[in-house]
């Protein structure tokens, strides 16, 4: 398989106020694989997803794709490059004053010309895909928590992206809905040849379809590499993280001071 | 719509008894139908009209743009290469604009009619008298200055309502927030602005 690099990220740095959420994220994503990027809550996978889509500008760094640095892109310039990624939300983000149908039309019907009729036919094969066509009728409050993920995949390919971003698509899935949606993401991307970004920290779905897996630690890119070498890592917080163990580097304690200090603080 | 006329036909009784109480002093109820007439469309029907609305409409739009917030629904307009400031407030925008004009007429009518009812019923003035009054005090600038109002109130509430949902972060508890200081801000802006929208027909007009 050739390796065409499709996402390039160089050197990301994003500050929330005062606290330091990316340190210097680099990481190349090539054609038709499926990256993960995983790490525990608030190590910035999050955050970094949210810059791949355009939600937010970096603080600096670059990030390359479709051959350009979409970080210093105009509003209306990132208009156009957002028409060839879909995104899965991590609730699906259906909008809830449409039909099922509709929401996945509604791409095609504002940035396309297309007939009516190949509108509809277009939305039935997707849902055909994600296995709920005849559903179009519904709207989403009608719909399990499995079968919005569904609807908001047939929504993000839509309109044949070359990329498809997942943010935590197994979260809050029951284990059958999220062997489901994993097979989903693996068939999506083989069949239809399309690059898949998934943040995640569901450690079985990461090991069922990833080709590649980035370990995310407070903000830095700690290893990168197949799932194999992620499960024999000898780094002991990708190891805890894989082991999923309360034991370790990685510690529960958020607050950086000191606990005996913190505690008597207000005292005289 | 129902709650607007209710609210602007009690006013108008109101307006009309409380009116009633001086001039019956003066020995001049017959002007509680110009003032009536002349308070209803250029002050007490524009604002009260307003109000309502801004309670009504602004905090539904305020709970539904928060809603669709905090559920991603805005990120995905986005990502989906929708501009949400098109695709939800111009909408709303438009709505209010055309709508709230329409309905502060229909409530001005209303005020009117709660007056004539008082005048006619308890004061003892004539119908016919009471609606030629009405008529003969009531300019086309009263008319014309309380709806220009009304177009600087529809803006605000349709504004500070969709600023505030859009804006809005942290769950439910936030879209309950964002509400609240919805209307609260869409009150008081409204208020501030006929004060200063009075002063200037006022001192515009001598």
């Amino acid at each position: 398989m050739s390796k065409e690099v499709v996402i390039s990220v160089k050197d990301l740095v994003k500050n929330f106020g005062p606290r330091r959420i990316l340190n210097g994220v680099s990481i190349e994503i090539y054609q038709g694989e499926t990256l993960v990027v995983m790490g525990g809550s608030g190590c910035g996978k999050s955050t970094l997803l949210r810059h791949l889509i355009g939600a937010i500008r970096p603080d600096s760094g670059e990030i390359w794709m479709f051959g350009r640095d979409i970080a210093k892109l105009s509003d209306d310039e990132m208009h156009e490059v957002r028409k060839k990624f879909g995104m899965l939300f991590q609730s699906g983000a259906l909008f809830d004053s449409m039909t099922v149908g509709e929401n996945i039309a509604l791409p095609l019907r504002e940035h396309t010309k297309l007939d009516e009729n190949i509108i509809n036919i277009i939305v039935k094969m997707k849902l055909e895909l994600v296995g709920l066509r005849g559903f179009e009728d519904l709207v989403p409050s009608q719909l399990s928590g499995g079968m919005k993920k569904r609807v908001g995949l047939a929504r993000a390919i839509v309109m044949d992206p070359t990329i498809v971003f997942y943010d935590e698509p197994t979260a809050g899935l029951d284990p059958v809905m999220t062997g489901v949606v994993d097979k989903l993401t693996i068939d999506l991307t083989k069949k239809l040849h399309i690059t898949s970004v998934v943040v995640t920290h569901d450690m079985n779905s990461v090991f069922r379809i990833a080709d590649r897996i980035v370990m995310l630690h407070q903000g830095n890119v700690l290893q990168v590499g197949t799932p194999e070498e992620i499960r024999h890592s000898k780094d002991p917080i990708v190891q805890q993280f894989v082991a999923g163990s309360a034991e370790g580097p990685i510690s529960f304690f958020q607050s950086g001071d000191d606990y005996l200090e913190h505690l008597t603080a207000g005292n005289t | 719509m129902i709650i607007v006329f209710f609210v602007d036909f009690f006013i108008g009784m109101v307006l009309a008894m409380q009116s009633a109480y001086q001039l019956e002093q003066l020995g001049a109820t017959i002007y509680v139908a110009a003032l009536v007439g002349v308070s209803m469309t250029r002050e007490i029907g524009p604002v009260l009209t307003s109000l309502v609305i801004a309670g009504r409409v602004g905090a539904a739009i305020t709970a539904e743009l928060a809603t669709m917030k905090v559920t991603e629904q805005v990120e995905a307009l986005e990502t989906i290469s929708l501009n949400p400031v098109r695709y939800l407030v111009a909408p709303r925008f438009l709505a209010l604009l055309i709508m709230l004009p329409c309905l502060v007429i229909l409530g001005n009518m209303m005020g009117m009619f709660g007056g004539y009812v008082v005048g006619v019923t308890q004061l003892g003035l004539g119908h016919g008298l009471y609606i030629d009054t009405t008529i003969q005090f009531l300019t086309r600038k009263d008319i014309l200055t309380g709806l220009l109002k009304t177009v600087v109130f529809s803006v605000i509430i349709s504004m500070i309502a969709c600023h505030q949902g859009l804006y809005t972060e942290g769950g439910a508890e936030g879209v309950g927030r964002s509400t609240t200081r919805s209307v609260v801000t869409s009150f008081i802006l409204i208020i501030m602005a006929d004060a200063v929208l009075t002063a200037i027909f006022y001192f515009a007009n001598t």
